[in-house]
């Protein structure tokens, strides 16, 4: 009767799969090195990555049709939890980024990456495209409300990631070139009247984003040694668990934000050239998919998540190579932290189920 | 969400969602590009000159920890200070056999069985690369034994470090709290900057309360490290000093809390006294007690299972998070609820056979004097303590009022004291019942809740503040331990601000001093249950004696003290506050399982009373 194989049955895209697969590895690998050579420390981040697939599988099985008429309500769930978290954060004094959910914590901010997505490919595949002025400032609205949370906890890394990810679906979408234009003069306009409401705290967030050296613990430092770590891995890299500047303790932050540098001590240019290959095959895949969804949400969605997953990259890379400032966006499915790789993993359930179910419908027409 | 047709132009639209994502692909292959050659000029182009600054990287920049700000009691006693010592530190990252250096460690340094336990505990549960102490205060031959041994042990240093100490050990135990070491669970909270080199971090009560301002803000120095990552060379210009935290001074008075620990002593039970004026915290007992000390640096499990198995419990916060019925004490609350809601009048008098019944029920509802007290009117009641009075008081209140009247004293919610770690406590209501065990509400039950019994609980806490909002006219201030912050370099003092007190609402505001006057009566009232304690006080106080029951004594059964196991004897309380003129000090006092209110818990009031407001020194009050 049904002739598909387990795999196609799990909605599970093997390409992507293993994709995912590889960097996951390669990152269990890098971190045992970046971590100290910890193998409990390691370990536990395997764990993490095990429970992401399962989130993946998961996913894999929703339709992008259901997905659809959930988005709604998964995006004013997030938004509660953002909410409840600066409140509980108030009197907690410190921590307003987690809640806690007594077996593990979790940042309801990451939440956001899927959900504001989510919401605003819902919102345009309303009606067709391109949408009217209305839909696009009410996809505006629906972004700017939680970076806005997030700016609050202060969560810059995140707000940016999230705002990348909705303004992806919208640019996807079609908006006219004018319109964006528009909205980049609008936001830019819009920095000095933000800048009179952030605390003094903030402010010096902010400065220190822009001019490192402010931090002489912190980013200028950090850019600097991350420079030479990269630099002197050469063409081959010193091999793994021998780069100086990790085990050394020259690098700061090596298993989070700057795990890349890690990685290019101890793998040198070739290395680094096949992991950014690895990446660039996920997002070719990614794309793929979104250009052959039927549906215009799953389009729209795909297309978001995947722009998404490469700005982080970008960005990330760009960070440790000194091109760009030091934010705190980690290196996806490489970098140490849980909340994260969950949220990476839905959204690679999110693009197989997306593929699959378009291949059914195709089968049964 | 309104479902409506769209009419698709499927064609024009996947055009358009293709070209987009063409666009979006030409853009990442052009910043992929971009990276490459970012990669190629670093790590090809560069390299020559990158591998060269690898080699004398040699200058590192080392975060130094500030020094953690002290915490002082009013009278001047020091509650927690730094005490530099020397520890003997491992990196686990740069050790092959861990097991072997350790090993090896011990033959010239004394390494007992729970450093090694505490030890391997670390370093599961410590930072990526965090070193790991792995014995604590060395004494001079131990430093200078291992300092000649020193190359052949890399990855292995002695520290100079400075470690928390609490002098006054279990004396403030359950008010300053401990800090210890930071680990994963606080490190997704705190500042990681602000933290590199930092290693403890408050895990309770003032400690983690005021963690921002005990810690401080991280400096950094310049230092000159070897190809083994050894430091070579420290004065290098460049550095900038931490800025220390600040000092918390709490309102606690040490020789008040002292005599309070000691008529604890051999006791379970808790005693707080708080100024009614301003909501300070004057004493805070908790008994029995624990040292925070051995938690600084990981207590070994032995001792820690013994602190949580005790029987005692003395890591229980007994002011905090001990739930008690107030039994009594309640009274003057309910008192207050019945006059403010105009069910009862000062002068209304009621008969007291010793026995209180419902219509058509025949149950007994008993009074603790068996012949009864006869005509009853309410200051009476307070002073004799009459049930049968408050079996009729709280059966025409209805449990609803009892329990908005009772809330509005702060009962069944949190103080909101600044340590926080707070029990609710519980004041019982229909609706309460009916979610917690879809019964029904009985008004036998509201009977008993009118003599502080049945599901009714409260933290001495509670009783304290609610107390102080009596000897206040009503004004509910929430209690604070801390009073100020103080900056060492600059000696600019700042004033921790309270929280807004709240006002009780009250008919006739002339009824307060009725209270007061039956609170006085009884203790120097002729027939008062706790005039033993009032005898020759060259003050006047107002008090109320509580006698909780632990376990229920069925109809019609004699009660017999001497039958009874320990554990299962009467709570015995008491609130008060002096002088009852012009109030400067309230308290709360329970002791477990002690009995009779009048014969174990008041004549502690009278003690700190006599200490606080005659100043006078007995010559018992050292520790």
């Amino acid at each position: 009767m049904d002739d598909r194989s387990l795999v196609q049955r799990l909605h599970v895209d093997l390409q992507l799969l293993s994709g995912v697969l590889l960097l996951c590895l390669i990152g269990l690998v890098v971190l045992y090195s970046a971590g100290g050579e910890n193998i409990e420390f390691t370990l536990r981040q395997g764990v993490r990555m095990c429970l992401g697939l399962l989130f993946m599988l998961c996913f894999a099985q929703v339709s992008p049709s259901r997905l659809e008429r959930w988005s709604i309500w998964i995006y004013l769930l997030s938004l509660a939890l953002l909410v409840t978290v600066l409140l509980v954060g108030h009197t907690g004094k410190g921590a307003q980024r987690w809640l806690d959910l007594g077996f593990f914590r979790f940042q309801p901010s990451e939440l956001m990456k899927i959900a504001v997505p989510m919401m605003v490919a819902w919102l345009l595949a309303g009606e067709n495209l391109p949408a009217s002025l209305t839909r696009n400032l009410v996809a505006c609205l629906v972004i700017i409300l939680p970076v806005l949370l997030i700016v609050k906890q202060p969560d810059l890394g995140t707000a940016l990631l999230v705002v990348v990810a909705g303004f992806s679906v919208i640019f996807i979408a079609g908006m006219s070139w004018r319109l964006l234009a528009g909205l980049f003069l609008l936001a830019a306009s819009a920095v000095p009247v933000l800048w009179h409401f952030l605390h003094d705290y903030q402010r010096r967030r902010v400065l220190t984003f822009l001019d490192p050296e402010q931090d002489p613990l912190g980013a200028g430092y950090h850019i600097i040694q991350s420079k030479i770590a990269i630099g002197s891995g050469g063409m081959y890299g010193k091999g793994w668990l021998n780069g100086t500047q990790s085990h050394l303790e020259f690098l700061p932050e090596r298993t989070t934000d700057f795990i890349f540098a890690v990685f290019s001590e101890e793998f040198g240019f070739m290395g680094a050239v096949l992991l950014i290959s690895i990446y660039l095959f996920v997002v070719a895949r990614g794309l793929n998919i979104a250009v052959s969804a039927q549906q215009t949400y799953g389009r729209l969605l795909a297309a978001g998540l995947v722009l998404t997953f490469f700005i982080s990259v970008f960005v990330n890379i760009g960070m440790v190579t000194g091109q760009l400032p030091v934010v705190g966006v980690p290196l996806p499915l490489i970098s140490h932290g849980g909340t994260s790789i969950v949220t990476l993993m839905v959204t690679f359930g999110i693009l197989m189920s997306i593929n699959s179910h378009r291949r059914m419908l195709s089968d049964q027409g | 969400m309104p479902v409506h047709f769209v009419f698709r132009n499927i064609v024009e639209e996947s055009r358009l969602i293709r070209q987009r994502i063409y666009i979006a692909a030409a853009l990442f292959i052009l910043l992929f590009i971009i990276i490459f050659i970012r990669l190629f000029y670093l790590q090809v182009l560069q390299h020559e000159h990158f591998i060269t600054l690898s080699q004398n990287n040699h200058i590192k920049v080392l975060p130094v920890p500030p020094l953690r700000g002290l915490i002082y009691s009013r009278d001047g006693m020091v509650l927690a200070e730094n005490q530099p010592a020397f520890s003997l530190e491992i990196d686990p990252d740069r050790m092959d056999n861990l097991d072997q250096v350790v090993t090896n460690l011990a033959r010239i340094v004394s390494i007992q069985d729970e450093d090694k336990e505490r030890f391997y505990k670390l370093v599961k549960e410590r930072r990526p690369s965090d070193k790991v102490p792995l014995r604590f205060n060395l004494d001079e031959n131990e430093v200078a034994g291992f300092s000649v041994n020193r190359h052949r042990f890399p990855g292995v240093d002695v520290v100079a470090r400075f470690y928390r100490r609490y002098p006054l050990q279990a004396l403030t135990s359950h008010v300053v709290g401990y800090v210890g070491k930071i680990d994963e669970n606080d490190l997704e909270t705190l500042d990681k900057s602000d933290y590199l080199g930092t290693t403890h971090i408050g895990k309770l009560g003032i400690e983690k309360a005021y963690e921002d301002l005990l810690h401080g803000h991280v400096g950094h120095q310049q230092v000159e490290i070897n190809a083994q990552g050894r430091i070579v060379r420290r004065d290098l210009p460049g550095s900038a000093s931490p800025e220390p935290g600040k000092n918390v001074y709490l309102s606690l008075d040490i020789s008040l809390q002292k005599i309070a620990e000691n008529a604890l002593a051999g006791k379970r039970g808790a005693i707080v006294a708080i100024d009614p004026n301003n909501g300070e915290v004057l004493a805070m007992v908790s008994a029995p007690a624990y040292d925070p000390n051995p938690f600084v640096n990981g207590i070994d499990a032995k001792s820690y299972k013994e602190l949580l198995q005790s029987r005692d419990t003395p890591l229980l916060n007994r002011v905090l998070q001990g739930k008690y019925p107030p039994g009594s004490t309640i009274k003057p609350f309910l008192a207050i609820t019945a006059l403010a809601k105009r069910v009862r009048t000062p002068d209304d008098e009621i008969w007291c056979p010793g026995w209180f019944a419902l219509k058509g029920n025949e149950h007994l509802y008993r009074d603790w004097k068996k012949g009864g007290h006869g005509h009853v009117n309410l200051g009476y009641a307070i002073m004799q303590s009459c049930d049968v009075y408050f079996y009729a008081l709280a059966n025409d209140l209805g449990i609803s009022r009892l329990h908005d009247g009772l809330s509005d004293f702060g009962f069944g919610q949190k103080t909101g004291i600044d340590i926080g770690g707070e029990s609710d406590g519980l004041v019982p209501s229909d609706e309460w019942k009916r979610k917690t065990y879809h019964q029904p509400w009985y008004a036998g039950e509201t009977l008993i809740a009118g003599i502080g019994q049945g599901s009714l609980l409260a933290t001495p806490m509670q009783l304290v503040t609610a107390t102080a909002a009596l000897a206040n006219k009503g004004r509910l201030i929430p209690p604070q331990l801390a009073y100020a912050g103080k900056n060492i370099i600059t000696g600019e003092v700042t004033r921790l601000e309270h929280n807004s007190f709240r006002q009780v609402s009250m008919y006739d505001p002339t009824y307060w001093k009725i209270i007061t006057d039956a609170m006085v009566s009884v203790v120097h009232g002729e027939f008062g249950t706790a005039r033993r304690s009032g005898l020759n006080a060259p003050y006047r106080f107002a008090g109320k004696t509580g006698t909780a029951q632990v376990i229920g004594v069925p109809q019609n059964e004699k009660y017999k003290k001497e039958d009874i196991p320990e554990e299962f004897q009467d709570h015995a309380l008491f609130i008060a506050y002096a002088p009852a003129e012009a109030p400067r000090i309230a308290v709360a006092i329970i002791v477990e399982n002690g009995g009779s209110g009048s014969g174990s818990a008041a004549p502690i009031a009278r003690l700190l009373f006599d200490h606080y407001l005659l100043q006078q020194d007995d010559g018992q009050t050292h520790g």
